[in-house]
């Protein structure tokens, strides 16, 4: 029950990220690795202003907006400069090293006895004090998210993930929605990480290593549960596939692996995850063979009756 | 308004791979103006040129030298996205003129929104919508209308190219460009697709340009013909003249307009045809 609820608690968190990077992954068609600089930043953000005392909402605010700053960056060197995007990421994931370095002033922030975002529910244990806010934020950004993609502009957002030379024909501004979904991304991906350090009880500069990864599995594990689904349910499916990603971690944990290798495991277990449509197709497809191997015996059987009726 | 000038091109030239060994001067001085209402076709052999003025038209391929001008403003270094508000497109793949994951309807509402401004707060599909594109749908005769729906990757080549077409008049534009639009359709679907590109072209008084590499649809189509050879105008037929126009005369034409003889196997079939 423990770690259930536990897992439930961290999914919930990190389904806020996974959502920002289904959004470059799936509607720009991109890895945006600019994920795993844009978590720690608004973890150096969140924790930072904490630590001196400020308004814990406002920190996460400040956080979540450092990451769209971020996703404005990536988007500028991805659309004006035409940069790969693969390669923009990376620019900007190290450039944010330095400044989260900067943010924090030191590698590790501690957050012990302060005030976050998960205190107003103190009543509650710690672990469903994450899931109330978590639930919460994690609704907001739901209804706010299919809103936006039903407007004009998040209509037109979507086009141009899908096909960018008919968007431009139609008069959409191709560079600039593209800027939009990485800025919104980027800053749903800091909105996580400022909760997860505030979850944590710190912050650390290594903290997005792997992120994206993880963010994928989640992702992945939705889409491999329900296939094709419009956005809305999509998202319900991420924040599932987050909460199972966690639970299969805990028991990993829980079954004695140690934690150093964890990263092996979320590689490994990614890539198995990718590889689920192309086993899908095989099996598929060994099972049709195997019925038409049946299918031509009952052929030749039927022929070798006539030869002898012959 | 007819006989003003819709469109204007002055002197135009691109070059592909300038100053390489594999250098082509795909366009040679074109000078072409276009007045209002005319519905232009297009041929001429492979490689003439003919995709390349359209684009240079449509802003998809940067103008190396000349000018364009487009109801009186010069939309020469303007972007496709500018000039969208002014030109409606329909490419050759069916695959290139819709948003393959999007409805029909969304794929429409984008249409209908054609080079305005995207507002963060109008719905993008609005219900109200709906009885206009439904409308639509159903002049075109494949029971379409009950699809509003549906991801319009799901449909036939055939149906989104009916589709995209419909899409590139819901907002009225000042040029409409269709650049071998039906190409990639069988011999039915095509026929379709061309009387409906006639009857809006029509209906919606629209000013039109249409590449074909059919000798024939481009003598029955349209009130002015074009002919491209080796990025120039050879031939450049309107009016009476052009509706009694025949096959051998066309290809007499080109004959005595081009330098060579025609030897492009690909417009002696069409002219088959
Ligand atoms: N992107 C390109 N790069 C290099 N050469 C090109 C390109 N597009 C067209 N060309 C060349 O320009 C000439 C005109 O091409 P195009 O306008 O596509 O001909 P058409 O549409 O009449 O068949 C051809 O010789 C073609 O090879
Ligand atoms: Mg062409």
């Amino acid at each position: 029950m423990d770690i259930l609820l536990s897992s439930i608690s961290q999914g919930l968190i990190w389904s806020i990220m996974a959502i920002g990077v289904y959004l470059t992954f799936r509607i720009l068609d991109i890895a945006d690795m600019t994920a795993e600089g844009a978590f720690p930043l608004g973890a150096a953000f969140a924790a930072s202003l904490i630590a001196n005392h400020a308004n814990p909402w406002l920190a996460t605010l400040v956080g979540m907006l450092g990451g769209m700053a971020a996703g404005l960056v990536s988007g500028l060197l991805y659309t004006r400069l035409r940069i790969p995007a693969l390669l923009t990421g990376i620019l900007t994931l190290t450039g944010l090293y330095s400044i989260n370095l900067r943010i924090m002033g030191k590698a590790n922030i501690a957050l012990l006895n302060q005030t976050t975002v998960f205190s107003a529910f103190a009543q509650f244990s710690s672990t469903m004090q994450v899931i109330i806010v978590g639930a919460l934020l994690v609704a907001v950004i739901m209804v706010l998210l299919v809103l936006f993609f039903n407007t004009e502009m998040g209509l037109a957002a979507r086009a141009v993930g899908d096909n960018p030379d008919m968007s431009a024909a139609n008069g959409v501004h191709v560079a600039n929605m593209q800027i939009v979904i990485y800025m919104i991304s980027n800053g749903l991906i800091a909105l996580a990480g400022a909760l997860m350090a505030q979850s944590n009880g710190y912050a650390d500069i290594s903290m997005g290593v792997g992120t994206i990864v993880i963010a994928l599995a989640a992702i992945i594990i939705g889409e491999v549960l329900v296939r094709n689904l419009t956005l809305g349910k999509r998202i319900l499916t991420i924040i599932i596939g987050a909460i199972i990603y966690r639970l299969i971690i805990a028991l990993v944990l829980w079954a004695g692996v140690d934690p150093n290798d964890l990263r092996l495991f979320y590689a490994a277990l990614l890539t198995v995850l990718l590889a689920v449509p192309l086993m899908r197709q095989l099996t598929k497809q060994y099972n049709r063979r195997r019925a038409n191997r049946i299918h031509i015996k009952s052929l030749n059987a039927q022929a070798a009756k006539e030869d002898k009726a012959k | 308004m007819k006989n003003t000038p819709v469109l204007t091109i002055r002197d135009l030239h691109q070059y592909f791979e300038q100053g390489t060994i594999n250098e082509t001067h795909a366009l040679q001085g074109i000078n072409l103006t276009i007045t209002e209402g005319e519905f232009v076709t297009i041929i001429g052999g492979n490689g003439a040129g003919k995709s390349t003025l359209l684009n240079s038209i449509a802003g998809t391929l940067p103008i190396d030298t000349g000018q364009i001008v487009l109801d009186g403003k010069d939309i020469t270094y303007d972007s496709v996205t500018k000039r969208a508000r002014w030109i409606a497109r329909v490419f050759q793949d069916p695959k290139m003129g819709t948003a393959q994951r999007l409805s029909v309807a969304e794929n429409m509402a984008l249409a209908a929104k054609r080079g305005e401004h995207h507002s963060l707060f109008r719905f993008g599909t609005p219900r109200s919508a709906r009885p206009r594109f439904q409308a639509a749908l159903k002049r075109l005769n494949l029971g379409l209308e009950d699809r509003l729906d549906t991801e319009i990757g799901l449909l036939s080549g055939g149906q989104r190219q009916a589709i995209t077409l419909l899409m590139a008049t819901l907002q009225k534009p000042e040029m409409l460009l269709l650049d071998e639009h039906t190409a990639a359709l069988d011999p039915k679907t095509s026929a379709t697709v061309l009387h409906l590109t006639e009857q809006l072209v029509n209906e919606e008084d629209l000013t039109a340009l249409m590449i074909t590499h059919n000798m024939q649809d481009a003598i029955k189509y349209g009130n002015r013909l074009l002919m491209l050879d080796h990025g120039k105008i050879v031939v450049d037929i309107a009016g009476e003249e052009k509706k009694h126009l025949t096959v051998p005369q066309l290809l007499d034409l080109f004959n005595k307009a081009s330098q060579e003889e025609l030897t492009d196997d690909e417009l002696l079939l069409s002219a088959d045809k």
